[in-house]
């Protein structure tokens, strides 16, 4: 009985369809004062959380909301078999460090912006092939510890252009359990990689769209669905810029985008917030579904949503030595 | 790849960059430039003030000069410090970074990064990570202008 959940070409279907039990959302100032401030789990009064180093506020982020998450289920750590859980900096050191504190067993996992949808969809795997009854699926990201490692030093005056994007001080965690009440994961495609040669370190959105576009496609093909079977399908963090670009390439695929299409880097803050196209980070995906999306969920607003996080694979060292950006995107459909 | 796949593959780059080049919005220059030469003539203009200033108390032109490109980079390094520089940064571009100020701006900044990492790996390793090309080739048109007047003179 070979590989009987996969469809198509890069498609799985769950067959014990893992429920997503709990979920939290830990955001920043900014992303408090945002349109959806209201709808996540607790928003930080400054960058630091109490810690000395943004790189220790980002990692002590992931690490609350994921007990946050637990014990909203009154569980707790010990409770989680397994946490799935990465970030955007070098070594992953946000997921690592927060695994180190938690001492659970913990597989980190690497997909730049796209981590949400990634943990997302191996954990609905490692729980719907009976591995594991209950588990963690979590990522972060924090704007200044990112600033430093990918563009300049924080209080460098350097100018944006209209393409650049705010990364998301954010965190979101999700509990994943064969059983429970809650929203359903039901199907997930898993990206490849697509590089159309964009160079630019100010535009993420440009680099991503086309694995979006890419992985979307594959998705509606592999289950030979139509785009409005799902009542919303949201990208992860390809801001106006990507978003517009995305939308041409879906018109361009058969795709009809609008009026049930949307991406969470411009869904998070508001035009008038100073963030140039949008957000973009791991934390922009997984707030926006761990607070407003999964909450419109919950009220049976949203009944089928299909989240399409994006990442853009951008290393510096790379970029300095003339490669182009290649960009990845993974979706994951939940259903009620 | 076949040599037509990756021909294929060129076109499918050359379609796509079309496709961005039309969506991308493009920076304001007018609005941008207008920002660059206010603060930046601001800038110069404080310090023309200055160099005035110590003229007429009897400076010398070379010890006025001097003294006032100190005061600038303190300046520009307190505005750093307390989290003003880079805002202004944002709006005036190159207004902000072509004058002295910008280099201290920039030297001050890596300084405060890097900090979290000690004084040796932190701040004494990477203070010129962003400085640190001006330096170098500032330093390497020195020594060729040296040489060039040497020649020239002898």
């Amino acid at each position: 009985m070979p590989a009987y959940k996969k469809r198509g070409s890069q498609t799985v279907v769950f067959e014990d369809t893992p429920v997503i039990t709990s979920w939290a959302s830990i955001v920043g100032p900014k992303e408090g004062q945002g349109p959806w401030g209201g709808d996540f789990d607790q928003v930080l009064a400054d960058y630091m959380f109490g810690e000395k180093t943004w790189e220790k506020a980002e990692k002590k982020m992931l690490q609350e909301a994921i007990n946050l998450a637990l014990n909203k289920r009154d569980l707790q750590v010990d409770d989680a078999e397994l946490i799935l859980a990465g970030d955007l900096l070098n070594q992953t050191v946000s997921a690592n460090y927060a695994a180190r504190e938690l001492a659970r067993p913990f597989l980190g996992l690497y997909g730049a912006c796209s981590t949400m949808a990634e943990t997302l969809l191996v954990g609905a795997m490692l729980v719907d092939g009976k591995f594991f009854n209950r588990l963690i699926s979590a990522t972060c990201s924090h704007h200044y510890a990112a600033s430093r490692q990918y563009r300049f030093p924080t209080e460098q005056g350097t100018q944006p252009t209209p393409s650049t994007q705010w990364t998301a001080t954010a965190a979101g965690a999700v509990v994943l359990e064969w059983a429970g009440v809650g929203p359903r994961v039901t199907s997930a495609t898993i990206g490849q990689v697509v590089d159309l040669g964009q160079t630019d370190v100010a535009d993420m959105g440009s680099a991503m769209a086309p694995a979006a576009a890419h992985t979307l496609k594959t998705h509606f093909e592999d289950l030979q669905r139509l785009p409005d079977y799902y009542d919303l399908i949201v990208t992860g963090d390809l801001a106006r810029v990507g978003m517009a670009i995305a939308e041409q390439l879906f018109i361009r695929d058969g795709l009809v985008p609008r009026p049930n299409y949307s991406d969470c880097g411009v869904l998070l803050y508001d035009e008038k917030q100073d963030v140039d196209a949008g957000g973009c980070g791991c934390g922009c995906a997984a707030a926006m579904l761990c607070g407003p999306l999964l909450k419109k969920m919950l009220a049976g607003e949203i009944n089928k949503l299909l989240l399409v996080a994006t990442g853009a694979l951008m290393s510096p060292t790379m970029s300095f030595q003339g490669e182009s950006i290649p960009g990845i995107a993974h979706a994951v459909a939940i259903e009620n | 790849m076949n040599v037509d796949a990756k021909k294929m593959h060129q076109i499918e780059i050359q379609e796509y960059q079309n496709l961005v080049d039309g969506i991308k919005p493009k920076p304001d220059i007018l609005k941008n430039c207008i920002w660059a030469f206010l603060v930046g003539g601001m800038i110069c203009g404080l310090a023309q003030l200055m160099v005035n200033y110590l003229l007429a108390l009897g400076m010398s032109r070379i010890d006025a000069g001097s003294a006032v490109s100190c005061i600038m980079i303190f300046l520009a390094a307190f505005f750093t410090g307390i989290g003003i520089y880079d805002e202004l940064g944002k709006r005036a571009g190159a207004g902000s970074i072509v004058p002295i100020t910008g280099f201290a701006n920039a030297i001050v900044a890596s300084a405060m990064e890097y900090k979290r990492e000690g004084y040796i790996f932190g701040v004494g390793a990477r203070i010129f990570s962003v400085a640190g090309p001006t330096l170098v080739f500032g330093f390497a048109v020195a020594v060729l202008v040296g040489l060039i007047k040497v020649f020239l003179s002898s």
